[in-house]
């Protein structure tokens, strides 16, 4: 694969072809905010607050740093005015959508904004629309159980038909990637609540411990997916133990 | 009809239905567009079509339904072949008297034909009004002419030669050289050189190439491409299999929208017909090329009008864009290397191919080459589809062409390139109408709409209106676009309610200037200029809102009280008839009053006034 140089801040790299600016920076250890941008997903652009500034040869302008790859030399600067004026537009655009998204103030604040300068709405939770959970669905997952529905700002993240979304196993992928605590899930025993997309889903019990750690329907999906290889029905605690203990009969056993 | 098996056919075909064709022969032509389809234009070819027959002479005299013939304002149509002349507003009512005196005699009927505005002056000839003899029509030439229904008057009148010289062993990059020189730039709105896009698109290497044609013409006020695509559908399949030819692909897409059902109906007709007459297919005229063309039904997503939305649309998933960093020209439809034009860009090619790029290039301004369809509507007098070269005023349009603002109004300002154009004002009416300069003012060609404003047209108000269609039809993906453009509005609408503050104002240019720059795509990138361009020409219209709490135009009701002038007030009553809220009070000879507890500020009794009495306090 052929290398291409590229400066970052003034840091000269050569890295591969098509790589993406964003993985370059961080790798440098520059900071670009974004939460929109997950590294197991392809780019996708939409939070704007990976914004760049790219030169290449007489032309400069602004750039999403996660949906740019690197096919000819180009000079990145990540922290010029524009840089700023931009990312805070942005933060100042998501804050006034998710206003009591706490989880975003840090960020908000690193950026400049404490208290955005438009109408915040009230009707929409804390939900920004980076589409993290829906692609994890579909990409990772591969369930696709949520997507989007409806247009511009009536744009929401839903389920089929905004019906109970029978697709989902109750992973809880959604839950971890969402950068607000939007998505809501509750565990009660033996079911889990997918409280966001209107899902219950029965849960398994261990084996060994008989607590309840796994959808049905997450423990099926996984088991079609290892074709043929028996998955135990253990949960993670006793797997581990039960793992430690087959280690430990064995060093004892060599010893002896 | 067999199937053309070679080119020497194709030609032998030709030369038969030219010799068929004897100009001589009386024939009417009945304008099939939609605009006169709605005035019922269909009865009134129905009309002929039964006349005739009834008198014996359906096989002297021809009956054509054919395209859109522009001059929508007027409509419908009828022009009577050879003659040239035009009858407009034609009922079906005056089908009898026009057979009687103007087809099987020479009489002119004076009340059927068109009258200069302003004046008594009647003309009969089409070619002599100035609505028509100001245009330069390359593109919109057959429509007039031909039933779109019939390949037979396409191949006529010299449809398909140019398909024909191509395939005659012209080299593709020949081609491709051709419409680089010519200068032509996409249509579409965006203007980029059609020859270097196809020759990206040649250059990448894969074993299945894309041609699509964009026919989601979205923007309010348009239908240029709609009129294209329903009255001369060939030229369009023409010159997508010339362009396919060029650049090494045989699949082709064209994706209407939805609402175009004659487009649709047309198009499917056009391609059914090519097919059977072997000009879309496997090896084609007996040569190796094979291409052919499938419809794609839009669901009526503005956004599907920007090139990768369309994509993903055709694909079959949700309408939204992506970032171009990779050029569709190298990965579009299904990962292939794709080159989209617009629905008047590929009608454009076989003109060029025909009459050579040299012609072409010799038409039109500096860096903007050929003519370019305008839809032209708002307060003009004329409005329907103009085509001009490029570089004409825009004086030379609203006026020459479309007579001006009716109603002895006042021309404030005209919108071009649609809801994502700007809005340039009666400084700017002598700017040549081309790609750069329009940019370069503020505005841009978008796909040609022209939205005419007079004097009682609010700038914030339209600037408002754009702005709340762009937050419908904005695909929410990104921030800039789906946020900014709201937060745009909600600042448009405190204006518009005098809810303002003069912060708003600085405010509002700030979240403008980043959707510009920030947004993924052409929707978020151009939603601000309707905004931002009233800003720059109309800003003192925007400063009476948010300070002084009055709209001078009379639209934004909030910030409107109307007065009845005592000197002006002939106390006819006709405002209190209309008025909906019963608001207005009055006797005959006494000034009308009108009760600002009651009122609403709707503006009907301005309308209604024939006084001018009536008007903004």
């Amino acid at each position: 694969m052929a290398k291409i140089k590229t400066i970052i801040d003034g840091i000269e790299v050569e890295v591969e072809r098509d790589s993406w600016a964003i993985d370059v920076a961080r790798e440098l250890g520059i900071d670009i905010p974004t939460l929109c941008y997950h590294p197991a997903l392809g780019p996708y652009g939409a939070c704007r607050l990976c914004v760049v500034e790219v030169t290449k040869s007489k032309w400069t302008w602004l750039a999403t740093a996660c949906d740019l790859p690197i096919r000819e030399e180009l000079s990145i600067k990540t922290n010029t005015p524009e840089v700023i004026r931009s990312r805070k537009m942005a933060m100042e655009l998501i804050m006034a959508r998710a206003p009591r998204a706490e989880s975003l103030f840090p960020l908000a604040e690193k950026l400049g904004v404490t208290k955005p300068r438009f109408k915040c709405r009230d009707d929409i939770g804390n939900c920004i629309l980076c589409g993290l959970c829906v692609r994890m669905c579909d990409q990772i997952i591969g369930v696709s159980a949520i997507n989007f529905a409806n247009r511009g700002h009536k744009r929401i993240v839903t389920t089929p038909l905004h019906k109970k979304a029978d697709k989902c196993i109750g992973c809880n992928v959604c839950v971890e990637v969402c950068p607000t605590g939007h998505v809501k899930t509750l565990d009660d025993g033996s079911f889990r609540h997918m409280q966001t997309w209107d899902a219950d889903l029965e849960m398994l019990h261990c084996l060994i411990c008989d607590k309840p750690y796994i959808p049905a329907k997450q423990f099926k999906v996984i088991s079609d997916k290892l074709e043929g290889i028996e998955l135990k029905r253990i949960c993670p605690v006793c797997r581990r133990k039960e793992t430690v203990d087959n280690l430990r009969y064995a060093v004892v056993e060599k010893v002896s | 009809m067999p199937k053309l098996g070679t080119i020497n056919e194709l030609t032998a075909y030709a030369q038969e239905l030219k010799a068929q064709c004897d100009p001589s022969k009386p024939c009417v032509t009945v304008c099939g567009g939609t605009g006169c389809r709605a005035n019922h234009g269909l009865e009134v070819a129905s009309m002929f079509e039964k006349l005739l027959k009834e008198k014996g002479v359906c096989d002297d005299i021809d009956v054509r339904t054919t395209g859109c013939h522009g001059f929508c304002a007027q409509g419908p149509l009828v022009v009577l072949v050879p003659k040239g002349v035009l009858y407009v507003s034609v009922k079906p009512t005056d089908v009898e008297e026009i057979i009687t005196s103007s087809v099987q005699a020479d009489e002119i009927i004076e009340r059927l034909t068109y009258r200069l505005p302003g004046t008594k002056k009647r003309i009969a000839k089409e070619e002599e009004i100035p609505f028509y003899a100001n245009q330069k029509r390359l593109v919109f030439a057959g429509s007039t002419k031909m039933d779109p229904t019939r390949i037979e008057d396409y191949i006529a009148v010299g449809g398909y030669s140019s398909f024909r010289k191509v395939l005659s062993g012209v080299e593709p990059e020949e081609i491709i050289d051709w419409v680089e020189k010519s200068g032509l730039r996409g249509r579409g709105g965006g203007g980029f050189q059609t020859g270097r896009k196809w020759r990206s698109c040649r250059k990448s290497q894969a074993a299945t190439k894309y041609v699509i044609c964009n026919g989601d013409e979205g923007d309010p006020g348009a239908f240029i491409d709609r009129s294209i695509m329903e009255g001369n559908p060939h030229s369009v399949l023409e010159g997508m299999a010339i362009g396919a030819y060029a650049i090494g692909s045989n699949h082709g897409y064209i994706y209407v929208r939805l609402e175009y059902p004659l487009a649709i109906e047309n198009l499917q007709i056009a391609i059914e017909q090519a097919r059977e007459h072997g000009l879309l297919g496997d090896n084609i005229l007996g040569t190796d090329f094979s291409f052919d063309i499938l419809i794609s039904r839009g669901a009526g997503a503005f956004v599907c009008g920007e090139s990768t939305a369309l994509m993903a649309s055709i694909e079959g998933f949700v309408g939204e864009p992506r970032a171009k960093h990779i050029h569709t020209t190298e990965k579009g439809l299904f990962g292939m290397p794709t080159n989209l034009n617009n629905v008047e860009t590929w009608a454009n090619i076989p003109l060029i191919i025909e009459k050579g790029w040299q012609w072409f290039a010799g038409i039109g301004s500096k860096n903007s080459k050929g003519t370019k369809v305008f839809s032209v509507v708002g307060k003009v007098r004329n409005t329907g589809l103009v085509e001009v070269p490029m570089g004409i005023t825009l004086r030379e349009i609203i006026y020459d062409i479309c007579g001006g603002v009716p109603d002895n109004r006042k021309f404030k300002g005209v919108q071009t390139g649609g809801p994502s154009g700007g809005c340039l004002p009666e400084e700017k009416l002598d700017l040549q109408v081309d790609f750069d300069c329009l940019t370069e003012a503020g505005s841009m060609m978008g796909s040609g709409g022209m939205i005419v404003m007079d004097d009682r047209s609010c700038m914030v108000e339209v600037a408002r209106y754009f702005t709340e269609f762009l937050t419908r039809e904005s695909c929410g993906k990104c921030t800039a676009c789906r946020e900014g453009v709201m937060q745009m509005l909600e600042i448009l609408d405190r204006m518009t309610t005098g809810k303002a503050e003069m912060s708003d104002i600085d405010l509002l240019e700030e979240v403008c200037l980043y959707v510009k720059e920030n947004s993924i795509c052409g929707l978020g990138k151009s939603a601000p200029n309707p905004t931002l361009s009233s800003l720059k020409y109309f800003r003192d219209e925007y400063l009476e809102h948010i300070e002084h709490k009055r709209c001078r135009a009379g639209i934004c009701r909030d910030l409107t009280t109307f007065i009845i002038s005592d000197d002006k007030c002939k106390a006819c009553g006709k405002c209190i008839k209309s008025c909906p809220v019963e608001a207005i009070t009055g006797q005959k000879k006494v000034t009308h009053v009108i009760d600002y507890d009651a009122c609403i500020s709707c503006g009907v009794c301005r309308e209604v006034c024939p006084f001018d009495a009536v008007d903004t306090k």
